[in-house]
């Protein structure tokens, strides 16, 4: 099975169409990756789809990079 | 053969693959009908531009509903490119500013009120002025409503306030056009995740609480939502009009939601996942 981070750079390619090589973990989902703000809640939207969680607005809005995503579905998603 | 072979459907606020017009344009699709799209803004344009393509849909407009002159050359070019005749008109729009939706309805401003309103009410108003013109044959208009216009859902607020404005705008405008055969009905659905959705705080609890609360105890989809505007597209819809139609698992005939309650019951008594 995939790890979290290849599933995570999957979901950020299907969404934002771009080089897989760009989503590092410091990469930041906005500046880096020129997200806007409907990309940005797509995402949460698939990675509670994908890894079948909750992600309050709150929390959402904490997660800016690559790697945080990554850290939260690793620390909070997963069973 | 498709029940809407030959007709021509111009649908207004596909976002992207969730939504609710998207289920819809999907149904129509598939039951023959020829598509025509329009979106909201520039930031939905990389998003509707797949969807239409893998349907083949050749007709697909930006247009702000707030802009007069925009619609009308939306409406221009959909009579070129259905030659005239437009036969159903779905409009799926609707927008409140974040801070209406997170605070108490009683603090709405002034602005944020009219915002509300003329989106997502007076754009049908506008739309089905120029769609009547088209539909010479007689047609179907849908809109899509929330039974939050009815009852209290915190959060809802002003959008609550102009659902209800939209419920009665169709039965105004199905009383106007029943004289050129145009029907004009709403459709109520129980929350769906959607794009918008998504500017709904607290969102995830009217989903959870109207799975469980729902006699048929599951939410609704935008594909179930999809096969209801077929058949009120369709002949077996032609003596609907005026109508707010409820597709909610049945979660609006509930007085005591009993099923909630043991839901959360049950759940306070498992223990806790962390």
């Amino acid at each position: 099975m995939a790890s979290t981070e290849e599933r995570v750079r999957e979901i950020i390619v299907d969404l934002l169409g771009i080089d897989p090589e760009r989503i590092k973990p410091e990469a930041r989902f906005k500046e880096d990756l020129e997200a806007d703000s409907l990309d940005q809640v797509e995402l949460i939207m698939k990675i509670e789809e994908e890894f079948g969680g909750e992600i309050s607005d709150e929390e959402a809005q904490k997660i800016l990079t690559v790697g945080e995503a990554v850290n939260y579905i690793e620390t909070r998603m997963k069973s | 053969m498709g029940v809407l072979d030959g007709k021509n459907v111009l649908i207004f606020g596909v976002a992207n693959k969730n939504s609710i017009a998207w289920g819809i344009t999907q149904a129509l699709h598939d039951a023959g009908a020829k598509i025509g799209l329009s979106y909201a803004g520039g930031v939905l344009k990389k998003r509707v531009m797949p969807l239409a393509e893998s349907l083949n849909i050749d007709f697909v407009e930006e247009c702000d509903v707030l802009d007069d002159a925009a619609i009308d050359r939306v409406f221009e070019k959909a009579k070129a490119y259905f030659g005239g005749r437009l036969d159903v008109m779905v409009h799926a729009v609707a927008f409140a500013t974040r801070e209406d939706l997170e605070g108490k309805f009683s603090n709405t401003s002034r602005a944020g009120f009219g915002t509300a309103m003329n989106v997502s009410v007076y754009s049908l108003v506008a739309l089905a002025q120029r769609a009547r013109a088209l539909m010479t044959e007689g047609g179907t208009i849908l809109t899509l409503t929330y039974y939050g216009s009815e009852k209290v859902m915190p959060h809802y607020n002003v959008m609550g306030v102009a659902k209800a404005a939209l419920e009665a705008s169709t039965r105004y405008l199905a009383y106007d056009l029943g004289a050129h055969n145009i029907r004009v009905n709403a459709i109520s659905p129980g929350p769906i995740k959607t794009l918008s959705a998504a500017g709904i705080p607290g969102f995830r609890d009217m989903l959870r609480f109207s799975e469980m609360a729902s006699p048929l105890g599951a939410n609704v989809t935008i594909e179930d939502v999809g096969a209801m505007a077929l058949w009120l597209c369709s002949d077996a819809g032609k003596m609907i009009t005026g109508q707010t139609l409820y597709i909610d698992g049945g979660y609006s005939i509930m007085g005591l939601p009993l099923g909630a309650l043991e839901a959360l019951e049950k759940k306070q008594d498992e223990p806790p996942k962390e």
